[in-house]
């Protein structure tokens, strides 16, 4: 059908172009076509910037039209209304949970022109080839499936990829030093009576979950044997816990957006909570010390990446690879390490960024100048270093990845019941 | 005779329509769903009450109404209070008609933002470091913040009453006005004070502005959740958050049950006012 179009077009614009049309159909299709093509995403907020969808239309050519949801809404949509997206933008987690209805189709590894140089977290779950792999969903278990249409995950490289990873990062507690004044070093002071009434944890469930964990953890109450994947017996206990701190009254809040976050922290209202890496950054920009603090416990990571709707065919679908191709390419790279996110493939990255951004961000070394935000805001100055180091120091100091668990509905009616209490 | 009939019928068909399409098949749906198995994020037709079983049988889901129940009774009497008192002072204080719209109009500018933007303006004057506690340290009144006016039922319970009020006043100021004024009169040449007038005489005939004021009050406050969400810094639970917690993590059955008990709850409340007050006749 869409053939028939095509060369009926290309004869009405006159016979050298109708000559070459037939002669090499592709490029000529694609250069005529592909400003019409356009490409609906949604996603998590984290990665959905306009900068993004303007680039893509300046070097790309077709439009890209992003929506942003949160977590919920967002697996949500992947999971019920296929329809109403051409690539979804979401986290590994939620991968494990929408892949099963079938909803998204399998990429060709081969048609990734960077597929070679995308971290190892995403491909063999190693940063490095000694590194042990996190608790929870490790991006690489659910990375990967058998074949086109297959909804069964494999361990192994199988050319077949669920998701193309975007970005992902470290998440660790945020305090606000002034107001401390003295050194944090584990997940249990979150917990810590010295803080009643000035504490707060996301009412996400599904990461809130993890965040109770580390905590739980790190006061030695509890050992998990997967702390991404609970048994309800670690799950009530874990629950109790914090049903007890809550009634004594060490949250001030629960937060659920981002801005919630940022204004809690920024007001004072809190001084420990549960923390984002670009909600850290905003309550700087406000002039307020706000440190994303590296805990000897390790950070709760996660990451995001994007899949492609099953319902995507011919040349949208063609157009979303070129997207892919471009997304690791560099310049996304770059603009999202700048926000202090990492980027799936750094060495095109860093193409895109100054030697100091570079330093600073990835290497973990000193600024040499000012450290500047894609919007042109300046975060650091000279002589900052970034909170926790380096990308190995951070990456590799994962205890656990956001997951989603076999007991999650269980899980979910507790956090409600936690909320409630 | 038969083009009236005609006539009247045409004239109710859109409305029915409207409610039809928009109220009635939604509403049908969501009993529907109620019915149906869920999982982890799919959910199929089916006919079983386990829903049901699951929110009868459930401590939090009891204790969260009974809060729900108990915030919309405390704002209530609080909207009704205030929100009488304003209306009175508009309908009898104030002489000019001139003035009367004047102040009523004053009392709508809160509602000239938005929701959200009222809610949120709490904050910087309640927060811990906030206006209020920054003067009454400053006055040295106290030397510790007071927590509980912010992210507390307190907090809640204000911004209901702060938005709501004005759902009071409205109602109850329009029948206000369209009471005999040769009635309060006669009451007072009969020899009633102040008082009685206002026992005896206003406050009969205002009934059905309560009523309605209180519909609309209880209705509204049965059913939030983001005023509670916010206000409680997500520390508080009512019905509405459950529904929107289980309407987030695709439990649709699990809401649709929910909603339903909500709706009944709430059917059952506005029905006993109409009990009371025959909105119908006295208008």
């Amino acid at each position: 059908m869409s053939k028939m179009r095509y060369s009926r077009r290309s004869i009405l614009k006159g016979g050298a172009a109708a000559a070459a049309a037939s002669a090499f159909p592709a490029p000529m299709i694609w250069a005529q076509e592909i400003k019409d093509v356009v490409l609906r995403q949604a996603g998590t907020g984290v990665s959905a910037f306009n900068d993004v969808a303007a680039k893509v239309k300046e070097d790309l050519g077709f439009t890209l039209e992003m929506t942003a949801l949160d977590s919920d809404a967002v697996t949500q949509r992947a999971a019920t209304q296929p329809d109403s997206y051409d690539i979804a933008d979401i986290e590994y987690w939620i991968c494990k949970k929408v892949w099963p209805t079938g909803n998204l189709q399998a990429m060709d590894t081969s048609k990734i022109a960077n597929y070679d140089k995308i971290v190892g977290i995403f491909r063999d779950g190693k940063l490095t080839p000694d590194s042990v792999i996190a608790q929870g969903t490790a991006p690489h278990t659910v990375g990967f499936v058998e074949g086109p249409g297959s909804s069964t995950f494999v361990q192994e490289e199988s050319g077949w990829m669920t998701l193309i990873p975007t970005i992902y990062n470290a998440d660790t507690l945020g305090i606000r030093p002034d107001l401390i004044g003295r050194p944090i070093e584990s997940w249990a002071e979150l917990l810590n009576p010295e803080f009643k009434g000035k504490a707060s944890i996301l009412d996400i469930s599904s990461i809130g979950i993890m965040d109770m964990a580390m905590v739980c953890e790190a006061m030695g109450e509890i050992k998990y044997a997967d702390k991404g994947n609970m048994t309800t017996d670690e799950i009530d206990k874990t629950i109790a816990i914090f049903t007890e701190a809550k009634k004594a009254g060490q949250f001030r809040a629960f937060w659920k957006s981002f801005d919630e976050s940022v204004n809690l922290m920024a007001s004072g209202e809190v001084v420990i909570q549960s923390m984002w890496s670009p909600a850290i950054t905003a309550v700087r920009a406000q002039g307020v010390p706000c440190v994303y603090q590296p805990l000897k416990e390790g950070y709760r990571s996660w990451g995001g990446g994007i899949g492609l709707s099953a319902g995507l065919t011919g040349l949208p679908l063609d157009a979303a690879y070129e997207y892919i191709n471009w997304y690791l390419s560099g310049w996304v790279g770059g603009f999202l390490m700048r926000q202090g996110y990492y980027s799936a493939v750094p060495e095109t990255s860093k193409l895109f960024m100054s030697e100091d951004e570079w330093g600073f961000w990835f290497e973990g070394k000193p600024a040499q100048g000012d450290i500047v935000s894609p919007q042109g805001q300046v975060i650091e100055k000279a002589g900052a270093v970034r909170d926790g180091g380096s990308f190995e120091n951070r990456m590799g100091k994962v205890a656990c990845w956001n997951a989603v668990m076999d007991e999650n509905q269980y899980m979910v009616r507790k956090w409600n019941e936690f909320i409630a209490a | 005779m038969r083009r009236d009939h005609l006539n009247s019928w045409l004239l109710a068909t859109p409305l029915t329509i409207i409610l039809t399409v928009f109220l009635i098949l939604p509403i049908l749906l969501i009993v529907a769903v109620s019915f149906w198995t869920a999982d982890e994020f799919s959910f199929r037709p089916d006919f079983q009450f386990g829903n049901y079983e699951y929110l009868l049988g459930s401590a939090v889901a009891w204790k969260v109404f009974g809060l729900t129940m108990l915030m919309t009774g405390i704002v209530w009497a609080l909207t009704l209070v205030i929100g009488f008192t304003v209306a009175y002072f508009l309908a009898f204080h104030v002489r000019t008609l001139k003035w009367q719209m004047v102040l009523f109009l004053l009392t709508t500018i809160p509602f000239w933002t938005s929701n959200i933007i009222r809610m949120i303006s709490w904050i910087p004057l309640l927060g811990k470091n906030g206006l209020v506690n920054q003067t009454l340290i400053g006055a040295g009144l106290i030397d510790q913040p007071i927590e509980w006016l912010l992210y507390s039922s307190f907090s809640v319970c204000l911004a209901f009453v702060h938005l709501y009020t004005l759902f009071m006043v409205v109602p109850i100021f329009n029948t206000m006005m369209r009471i005999d004024k040769s009635l309060i009169e006669a009451a007072r040449d009969a020899g009633a004070n102040g008082f009685q007038i206002l026992t005896n005489v206003i406050l009969p005939l205002t009934k059905p502005g309560i009523m309605i004021g209180s519909i609309f009050v209880v209705a509204l406050v049965m059913s939030d959740f983001v005023t509670t969400r916010f206000m409680s810094g997500s520390q508080l639970a009512n019905v509405g958050r459950l529904i929107s917690n289980d309407v987030g993590l695709l439990q649709y059955p699990s809401a649709a049950a929910t909603s339903v008990i909500l709706l009944i709850t709430v059917l059952l409340i506005i029905g006993a006012m109409l009990r009371i007050v025959d909105i119908r006749k006295e208008l």
